[in-house]
């Protein structure tokens, strides 16, 4: 973009130069006032002009394509990967670091992370303050949780409120994934499990990262105000490569450390970019 | 890393702040004490107090923005919280059932009304209100807003059974409310929303952030052998796990202002917040308190079962039972819990008890003005 730029002005300088009698010398560039790089001395709109627009990310959550929403919560029965019939009750995730890369390799750096709730509408959508350029892009990524540069005991207000932080003995920061509700054990009765994720304690004072940065090679251009889905299959968390078995691993399982891999083996698969529209 | 909802408080903060500023170019300019509304008139802002501890952690306060704070509506309130008045024959206040010494809640298990009725649910501790994350206030959450929840106390016919015209009627015949009125909102003209909101405002200023525990955490103070163990059975899944909804070292506030089934009956007898919302998975929940202040805040529970401490801790480590719509966090149910050794139990106590702040209890400014 840089050296584009540098030619136009090297263009413009040598067309003046050369034509110093004509009273009005022709001069390509962006010519929108409204536009990132209106170039006032422009007299032929060359294309180039650039815009703001906002991003919005919509997060949104499935059991292997079938929607699942708050009306789903504790009424829904699913059946994961082992067999296990199970309901949700409560399914609280974080995310980080969304980035969107652009065509020409620079990025789009968003700054805010997000506690998605899905039991509260306000959060299951988020609206950055930086707006991104209008263009092609090639990519999406994020981090699912914090990178451990980011996942700091006690740095962020809204998520100490929120209960979110995850016990320092355990590696300490914030929960990355809080999922809840009962499932039917061997003998047909209800019991319950807390699928949590966060740092794996390896042995006292030895911790092992959980996050997941996600990569996504997507071709699209944005033109206008553009919402981002972002999904979540929840039933990943169950399956591929780890068969899950809620019955040997249900509740406890934070200090587990066999049980933080399975979810960080099995977290892959977990997340997809959906629909962007605009 | 930010949360994108800081650029919105630090715009309203900025708003706020030439709000103020023009206030008070323009409040010296009318002598004439007013009757009705006079929109010049504005009260001496008194912005809370925030400890440091929370200032370091948590949000800033929720103050609603038709109702800031104010010198002189925090002073009416006070005195209204104390006063008699508001009740149905003249001989209950807020205080009756939310005492200093209590840290604001009632040492009775239940309360009892001005007809001598008891009601169903243990008086509610009343501190840090201005960092309820939701604003859902009462054990089953049917207030939202704090000004919201002081009105229902007034006119409940098992509380202070009264009615808000007779109330309002009460404190405009009175000789010192109208001008008190004046003061804080710039009208003597009384309302019950005017009433409600020197309530709230008054009930803002409750702050509780000085317990061994948040000095430990402060580094000024040190803790017990006995509390730090305690803490770490707190803090650990297998045994106390309660921190998932009773907040831990950096979440001082000991509650996530959320609402659990936390196995107290087989049989849902009161629904709690499925009263309020309907929704029969919400059945048998209840708002979960704060864990502060529980030297001075027995009976426990929303309907005031467990008369001490170790009722509460037996209940979480042998006393669970199963309804449908248990809280997953409630484990090993089917065991009655986790079974706590004796000396967790006992370590989980110390550590509790030093939660509590006896300089919140005896704070000058929150006593009886009258």
């Amino acid at each position: 973009m840089k050296k584009l730029a540098l030619l136009f002005a090297m263009a413009v300088i040598i067309i003046s130069c050369g034509n110093d009698d004509d009273a009005q010398p022709e001069v390509l560039g962006c010519t929108d006032a409204t536009s990132i790089n209106y170039n006032p001395s422009a007299t032929i709109d060359d294309g180039s002009c650039v815009y703001n627009k906002n991003i919005t990310f919509n997060f949104s959550q499935n059991w292997d394509g079938q929607s699942v929403s708050v009306a789903d919560f504790n009424n829904t029965l699913y059946t994961n990967e082992f067999g296990n019939k199970l309901n949700i009750s409560k399914l609280r995730y974080l995310i980080s670091r969304i980035s969107l890369k652009r065509a020409d390799g620079t990025t789009v750096d968003f700054e805010e992370y997000n506690l998605i709730d899905v039991e509260d509408s306000t959060t299951v959508f988020l609206a950055p303050a930086m707006m991104a350029t209008t263009g092609d892009y090639t990519g999406i990524s994020f981090i699912y949780g914090f990178n451990e540069e980011d996942n700091i005991s006690g740095e962020y207000p809204d998520l100490n409120a929120a209960n979110w932080n995850w016990p320092d003995m355990l590696g300490g920061g914030y929960h990355f994934l809080q999922m809840e509700g009962s499932y039917d054990d061997v003998n047909n009765m209800p019991q319950p499990y807390a699928y949590h994720n966060g740092t794996a304690r390896v042995s006292e004072g030895v911790f092992e990262q959980t996050y997941i940065t996600f990569n996504f090679n997507q071709n699209f251009t944005i033109t206008e105000d553009a919402n981002i889905e972002i999904k979540m299959n929840i039933a990943e968390w169950y399956k591929n490569p780890y068969t899950w078995d809620l019955n040997d691993l249900d509740t406890d399982l934070m200090m587990n450390y066999e049980a933080q891999m399975h979810m960080y083996e099995n977290g892959p698969t977990v997340f997809s970019i959906g629909s962007i529209t605009q | 890393m930010k949360k994108w909802s800081e650029n919105i408080t630090r715009t309203c903060i900025v708003g706020l702040a030439i709000g103020f500023m023009a206030a008070c170019s323009s409040n010296d300019s009318d002598p004439v004490e007013p009757i009705g509304e006079n929109e010049e008139y504005i009260p001496t802002p008194k912005a809370l107090t925030i400890p440091p501890i929370f200032q370091q952690l948590l949000p800033p306060p929720y103050i609603p923005a038709d109702n800031p704070q104010t010198v002189e509506g925090v002073a009416l309130g006070r005195k209204l919280f104390y006063d008699p008045i508001l009740s149905g024959d003249g001989t209950q206040a807020c205080a009756s059932c939310h005492q200093p010494a209590n840290s604001f809640s009632d040492s009775r298990k239940l309360s009892i009304g001005i007809d001598g009725f008891e009601g169903i649910r243990n008086s509610m501790p009343i501190y840090n209100m201005a960092w309820n994350t939701n604003e859902k206030f009462f054990w089953d959450g049917r207030a939202v807003g704090l000004e919201l929840q002081s009105l229902d106390p007034v006119t409940n016919p098992v509380e202070m059974h009264n009615t808000w015209e007779n109330a309002v009627a009460s404190l405009q015949g009175d000789t010192a409310y109208p001008e008190l009125y004046l003061k804080a909102f710039g009208t003597s003209i009384i309302t019950k929303e005017l009433t409600a909101k020197a309530i709230a405002q008054f009930e803002r200023t409750f702050i509780s952030a000085n317990s061994p525990f948040d000095r430990y955490l402060m580094g000024e103070n040190t803790l017990t052998q006995q509390e730090i163990n305690g803490f770490a059975i707190f803090m650990d899944e297998a045994r106390g796990d309660c921190f998932h909804c009773h907040g831990n070292e950096f979440n001082p506030l000991w509650t996530d202002n959320a609402f659990h089934n936390n196995g107290l009956d087989a049989i849902i007898t009161d629904k709690g917040l499925g009263n309020v919302s309907g929704d029969p998975n919400d059945d048998g929940k209840f708002k979960s308190p704060s864990l502060r202040n529980l030297a001075y805040t027995a009976p426990y529970m929303h309907d005031g079962r467990f008369a001490t401490l170790d009722d509460v801790i037996n209940h979480y480590s042998e006393g669970l039972v199963y309804s449908r719509t248990i809280d997953p966090l409630m484990k090993a149910v089917s065991r009655g819990g986790v079974q706590l050794t004796e000396s967790d139990k006992s370590d989980l106590k110390a550590f509790l008890l030093s939660l509590s702040d006896s300089s919140f209890i005896t704070n000058p400014d929150l006593q009886d003005p009258n």
